[in-house]
């Protein structure tokens, strides 16, 4: 006690908070460090014994196995590299149409939620609960049950419209048969991105300045419908269809999803977009009423109480959750080595059987889906700093 | 008589009250709505009644295989037949009492936690007896239990046997990580974010591979460990991960002055986790827990893709049976409407439970 003015110098180290934290955090990476170092050295020997190869040497080697279906030009003959690349293709196609068609299901089922109707809000709900609750894996299964099991073969495909066929071989329907002017039309959409854009800057800037509002979305909607429309009737207006034919025992022409495709995407939608949904309805239900009402006696009209008050604030609830479930269904695509669609993971198992090279095969599996969750948190980091509250 | 003639009652017009006001007011309210409103009328309509004749008028509940190709409707005998295989796997037939009693312990125990006044330190014990007493009845080998190994389980049990010991298991090892990860360690820190955003990346499947193929280049010579104890540990490894973000949020919502509280007290470290924040974190932290069960449980499906004969995989294997080949649409339904009632209630309870939390 009568040495108090002598701080810190009789405090023996061990309750010194400084070495406290340097003795704890020392021994915790000691320990994590053993651990490693013990199931290194069991995994070399166990390596040694079955004389598995290490390293990604194999990589260049031949893979002499098929892919079913692929982006891009593949052969058994090319290297395992080029397997893996084409699972990687095949994962991010999977991913960029699941995640395109199950915001647009998840919205449009999280507002039928909140419909006046009492059907329709039911009927929604019923979607929410019931496909919430059936494990993702399971809702894949049944699909692609139904797609081998209960379709008719190609010769008695069903044909719900004109052009489209569906049968035990997946999904076939017409698209424009391909012509020069499909590349201006590509053009005039990027042109009409960029005017677009260009628009936005202008248009917000002038409301800034002068406090007239321009009507942006009308204008972008016709610039971006409009531009390929211009480019399509110059290019020669082509309007022939590649219509699919019944030759020998499939389909020609068209375009094939694959019932492996088919029931990975629509398992995938289904499942997450009923996440979506409940998402989209808690974003639009934490605006309270009164901000509607508000807006309503500022003299805004039901359009712009929409897009100037409602969604910018719901969005900022609804954009965090929305990403981790999109990104949720990119790491459920890797479930396609269930059913055989060739995905990353698919394809990373086939490459694991056959080269033995388990770690690596895993190893590649987990970087692969890391890089997808990096970029999905750079993203969300972005936008949550563009969107966080300024606060006054 | 003159005051009953002024004061009588005014019935409200018939077109606001009972039925056809409800019917108003939630059907027809607006052209568009009433468009709707028939729309999925003649759409259900249209659906619904060879769906009910499919699964309960031209349905086949004890017929063999080829009878029910001949009949028209569901052929539910595909399970009626098969459900002792379906729900036990290869548990030997004489001793799959014990998995059943397992079960219904189970189910007591989780329908006993529902009740908010048993929450206490008993219950608690409660559940570890029980969980243990569920794992010495598949095991077996004492009192007179003849011994079952663990390759021959399969079925339901399985299935909640890798989600509720998952999540179990996993707990501890979540609020620790998630103290890790709110440590002012920087070496504690890192290591905990690390682990916990490395596993969130990646999808359980890569996680299931690692256990099935990697784990036994882990051990050291000789040592072996069962398929099923390395896939729980991939799965506790995979939902510890999500515990330790779920607990982190119950961890921020705590308030500065109760830390500051603790601290005038006194209290270490550990008495301040362990008397103040934690029991306040982990109430608030109860309802997404029982999501994180919820995710478990229909995530313990994916162990069917490393080949163990969990509910999923034991009704793949009568399909492939030539004698049911062809019934996949039934077989999965009944499975999904197993999996939508656990799911079902749980999120009923969980629900319900955040509202009397009210947090």
């Amino acid at each position: 006690m009568e040495k108090n003015n002598e701080p810190q110098s009789r405090t023996p180290f061990w309750q010194d908070p400084f070495w406290r934290s340097l003795i704890y955090q020392a021994s915790v990476l000691g320990m994590v460090g053993l651990l490693g170092y013990y199931l290194f050295i069991n995994t070399v020997t166990n390596l040694e014994q079955q004389s598995i190869a290490t390293g990604f040497g194999f990589l260049e080697k031949e893979s002499s196995f098929e892919i079913g279906e692929s982006l891009i030009r593949y052969s058994a003959a090319d290297s395992y590299g080029r397997a893996l690349w084409v699972g990687v293709l095949n994962t991010l196609k999977v991913s960029f149409i699941g995640v395109i068609l199950t915001t647009l299901l998840g919205a449009f089922v999280g507002i039928a939620r909140l419909s006046a109707n009492w059907l329709v809000s039911k009927l929604a709900g019923a979607y929410i609960e019931v496909l919430q609750d059936i494990p993702v894996l399971l809702q894949l299964f049944f699909w692609y049950a139904i797609f081998y099991e209960i379709l008719p073969s190609p010769r008695q495909a069903l044909a719900p419209m004109n052009g489209v066929f569906v049968s035990n071989r997946g999904l076939v329907f017409a698209v424009p048969e391909s012509h020069p002017a499909h590349i201006y039309m590509g053009l005039a959409l990027l042109t009409g991105c960029a005017a677009v854009f260009f628009l936005r800057v202008w248009a917000r800037k002038r409301q800034e300045e002068t406090g007239q509002i321009f009507p942006v979305f009308q204008v972008s909607a016709g610039i971006l419908l409009g531009f390929p429309l211009i480019a399509w009737y110059v290019g020669g207006a082509p309007v022939s269809m590649d219509m699919p034919a019944m030759k020998g025992f499939n389909f020609e022409g068209g375009i094939t999803l694959s019932p492996e495709f088919a029931a990975l995407l629509l398992g995938l939608v289904l499942y997450t977009s009923a996440f979506v949904a409940e998402i989209v309805r808690a974003g639009i239900q934490s605006v309270s009423h009164g901000q509607t009402e508000a807006a309503m006696s500022l003299g805004l009209r039901p359009g712009q109480i929409l897009n100037l008050v409602i969604l910018p604030q719901a969005l900022r609830v609804i954009i965090p959750p929305l990403t981790s479930q999109l990104l949720n269904l990119t790491k459920n695509s890797s479930l396609a080595v269930a059913i055989g669609y060739p995905d990353f993971v698919s394809v990373a198992n086939t490459t694991i059987n056959q080269t033995g090279q388990a770690i690596e095969g895993v190893a590649l599996i987990m970087i692969v889906y890391l890089c997808f969750s990096l970029l999905t948190s750079v993203f969300m980091n972005w936008y949550n700093k563009k969107m966080a509250l300024v606060e006054r | 008589m003159n005051e009953t003639q002024t004061t009588e009652k005014i019935r409200p017009p018939v077109t606001s009250v009972g039925l056809i006001g409800w019917m108003k007011s939630n059907l027809f309210n607006g052209p568009f709505n009433s468009f709707l409103t028939i729309l999925i009328l003649c759409f259900l309509g249209k659906t619904v009644p060879p769906m009910i004749r499919w699964i309960f008028i031209d349905s086949q509940w004890s017929a063999t295989g080829t009878e029910c190709r001949e009949a028209v409707g569901a052929c539910w005998s595909v399970i009626s037949v098969n459900i002792r295989f379906i729900i036990f796997g290869f548990y030997p037939p004489d001793q799959q009492w014990r998995p059943l009693v397992a079960m219904i312990l189970l189910v007591t125990l989780l329908f006993i936690s529902r009740n908010r006044n048993f929450w206490g330190k008993l219950l608690g014990y409660t559940w570890i007896a029980g969980l243990f007493c569920m794992g010495l009845l598949m095991k077996g080998g004492i009192f007179g239990l003849t011994s079952v190994e663990s390759t021959q389980w399969g079925g339901l049990p399985l299935t909640l046997l890798l989600s509720v010991f998952g999540l179990t298991a996993a707990y501890p090892l979540g609020i620790a990580l998630a103290l890790g990860r709110r440590s002012r360690m920087p070496v504690v820190k890192t290591l905990c974010i690390v682990y916990i955003e490395m596993i969130r990346g990646v999808p359980l499947i890569s996680l299931l591979f690692m256990s099935s193929i990697i784990f036994p280049l882990f051990l050291p010579e000789g040592v072996t460990i069962n398929k099923i104890l390395r896939a729980q540990v991939a799965i506790i490894m995979f939902t510890a991960a999500y515990v330790a973000e779920v607990v982190r949020g119950g961890l921020q919502a705590i308030s500065r002055g109760q830390y500051e509280a603790a601290d005038s007290l006194g209290l270490n470290y550990y008495q301040t986790m362990r008397l103040i924040i934690l029991p306040q974190a982990l109430k608030i932290v109860i309802p997404p827990s029982v999501s994180v069960l919820i995710s478990a449980f229909k995530d313990t499906s994916l162990v069917v893709i490393i080949a163990l004969y969990d509910v999923l995989k034991t009704m793949q294997s009568v399909l492939s049976d030539p004698k049911w080949m062809g019934f996949s649409a039934e077989a999965y339904i009944f499975l999904s409407l197993v999996y939508f009632v656990c799911c079902f209630f749980m999120s009923n309870y969980s629900r319900q439970l955040e509202k009397e939390l009210d947090v």
